[in-house]
């Protein structure tokens, strides 16, 4: 963490909170993100994350707290801070009835970039994004997949110094999310700082370097992937399924075995540093499980130890 | 595939990116508009022409045998009556470019979203939306004034005297529509309820077609209200000459003014509240 001190801070948070009425949507919250790093925000839907993603595209005004991005005040310097944010909204938010390079060309011109320097710009956009081929295709003819890459190309057209993404994946299949994870991974070897939120627990270990893991508007935990895995979680979970009806009774049987035990509705999870002896241990007591798996701790498991929930409910 | 060359923060100067923003709004939607020219241009020009035949020339025939050639006020028919199509073919194209557009801004492609997170702000992207309106109504307006110069409707020495009156009517108006506008959450059939209820109704009770001292008293407040009556009582002031008190012609002026400046006072926090959200 020495190490991260000494880093330019980008995006700074104290206190920072906002309410809708009544509602607390984020709770004073503090963190800090530094220059060049990938910052992820998890949590389940409805934890705050997008609300904290607005404020950090100085779109949203805090209702108490301090917030600091890229040296400047949001609530007073909005458009000048987005000047040098690229921001990949939750919904793409494309002109459906435009083509592929005119959305790019359209959305240059906002920052005063001219046609000339877009012209050139456009080009590699689409061959990072690998939409040369669709370039005058409507944007609405577009898969969803394609729709997502041109959303993040044109959120790099004004080749911000911080790339904001909420929730990047979600809606797309496997293989639309691994070209997408690699294309923001390329991004981030460049130097762009990225945050993202996201509630899949494999992107946030995929794509980050550190990040906060919310539940209900508040920061349950911060670091990077490995040291909350490490931190939260043994090494190794055995999961295990005896049938809905038999989970809770034969749970209380295992007690003692591992060092945690969680019971989930369509099975239960067993922590320990070695999954396999703990698994053999198991069947050699007689209790046969209809499906068993020895895994990787996760930030699922992070997520369940603190908040008691999975990730996706 | 080749990597992006990118220089994170160096090709935008937020000086001069916050600038101008409503201008690169307007060039966004000019440019959108372009791929539907000819409809535009089409509807522009279709419309005054049908309407001067029918109503001009047809009713005004009418009109001006009943009359025994004394017309109305002392002109023909289809003198009496351009003015009046004139303010509302500008009121008509303006109506078009306020409302749809900012719901679908809002509503249904939420493309508002999409430009406010660049840096231009909310203030810019209503003052684009007007900016496109009133473009699209001058458009309309100069077609319109073609076709009446062509009919020998109107003088041109009231060319410049029209399209002011015209474009000042069409300018309080759309700044009311967008204030409007901009708080509709929802589509509700909220456009076919306007059309019907306000638009044609203050197409035929503005003094359009008679003048409103022909309506009882009672309904002439109706008139009073509509920017169509305003900017009609001025053009057939510019047009042939038509009397009016000085006070009433600035009168005019600072009815369809006010309606701007109140109508674009309450637009913009409503659009900085709906895009903060």
């Amino acid at each position: 963490m020495s190490q991260s001190k000494e880093r330019e801070v980008v995006i700074r948070a104290k206190d920072l909170k906002k309410t809708y009425k009544d509602f607390v949507a984020v709770n004073g919250i503090n963190f800090q993100v530094y220059r060049g790093e990938s910052f992820g925000l998890l949590g389940p839907n409805g934890a705050g994350k997008s609300t904290t993603m607005k404020m950090i595209s100085s779109v949203s005004q805090r209702s108490s707290g301090e917030l600091e991005i890229l040296g400047k005040e949001p609530n007073t310097q909005g458009p000048e801070i987005r000047a040098h944010l690229g921001v990949v909204p939750q919904k793409d938010l494309l002109d459906r009835e435009l083509k592929v390079w005119e959305n790019l060309m359209v959305y240059g011109r906002y920052f005063g970039l001219s046609r000339k320097w877009l012209k050139g710009k456009i080009e590699e956009l689409l061959d990072f994004a690998q939409l040369q081929d669709k370039r005058n295709a409507k944007a609405d003819d577009l898969s969803g997949g394609m729709q997502r890459r041109l959303a993040i190309a044109r959120g790099l057209v004004n080749e911000p110094e911080i790339l904001l993404l909420d929730e990047p994946t979600t809606g797309l299949d496997p293989q639309a999310r691994h070209i997408l994870w690699d294309r923001l991974f390329r991004l981030k070897e460049q130097g762009v700082t990225l945050v993202i939120t996201t509630h899949y627990m494999d992107e946030a270990e995929q794509l980050c370097d550190r990040l906060i893991v919310m539940d209900k508007g508040e920061i349950m935990a911060e670091g990077s992937p490995a040291e909350l895995i490490k931190k939260y979680s043994s090494k190794e979970v055995v999961e295990v399924r005896f049938g809905a009806d038999r989970n809770e009774s034969v749970a209380k049987e295992l007690e003692g075995m591992g060092d945690r035990i969680e019971v989930l509705p369509d099975r239960i999870l067993i922590y320990a540093e070695q999954g396999e002896p703990l698994l053999a241990k198991i069947i050699e007591s007689g209790k046969n499980p209809i499906t068993s798996l020895v895994r990787r701790s996760s930030l699922e498991d992070v997520f369940l130890r603190l908040t008691g929930r999975t990730l996706v409910d | 595939m080749t990597d992006l060359r990118f220089a994170p923060g160096k090709v935008v100067d937020p000086k001069r990116a916050v600038k101008f923003g409503a201008w690169r709004v307007a060039e966004y939607r000019f440019y959108s508009m372009s791929k539907w020219m000819g409809a535009i241009f089409a509807f522009g020009l279709g419309n005054p022409i049908l309407y001067l035949i029918s109503v001009g020339l047809g009713i005004g025939a009418l009109v001006d045998a009943n009359t025994g050639g004394q017309g109305i006020l002392g002109v023909s028919y289809l003198q009496f009556v351009a003015p009046a199509l004139l303010a509302s073919a500008a009121i008509q194209g303006v109506m078009d470019e306020v409302t749809f557009p900012t719901m679908d801004g809002f509503v249904w492609d939420k493309l508002f979203f999409a430009i406010n997170a660049t840096s231009v702000s909310a203030r810019q992207i209503a003052d684009g939306v007007m900016i496109v309106a009133l473009g699209r109504g001058l458009f309309t307006c100069l077609l319109y004034l073609g076709v009446l110069l062509a009919f020998g409707a109107v003088p041109f020495s009231s060319v410049l005297g029209l399209i002011a009156s015209s474009m000042l009517a069409a300018w309080g108006w759309a700044a009311v529509m967008l204030a409007i506008t901009a708080r509709l959450e929802r589509d509700e059939g909220y456009f076919a309820i306007i059309g019907r209820f306000v638009i044609a109704p203050m197409f035929l009770f503005s003094g359009t077609f008679y003048p409103l001292e022909q309506m009882p008293i009672y309904l002439q407040p109706l008139g009073w209200l509509s920017p169509l009556w305003h900017a009609t009582e001025l053009g057939r002031n510019l047009s042939y000459g038509m009397e009016i008190e000085p006070s009433m012609f600035w009168t005019h002026i600072g009815y369809l003014a006010l309606l701007g400046v109140i109508g674009m006072a309450f637009t913009y926090p409503k659009f900085a509240e709906r895009l903060s959200r």
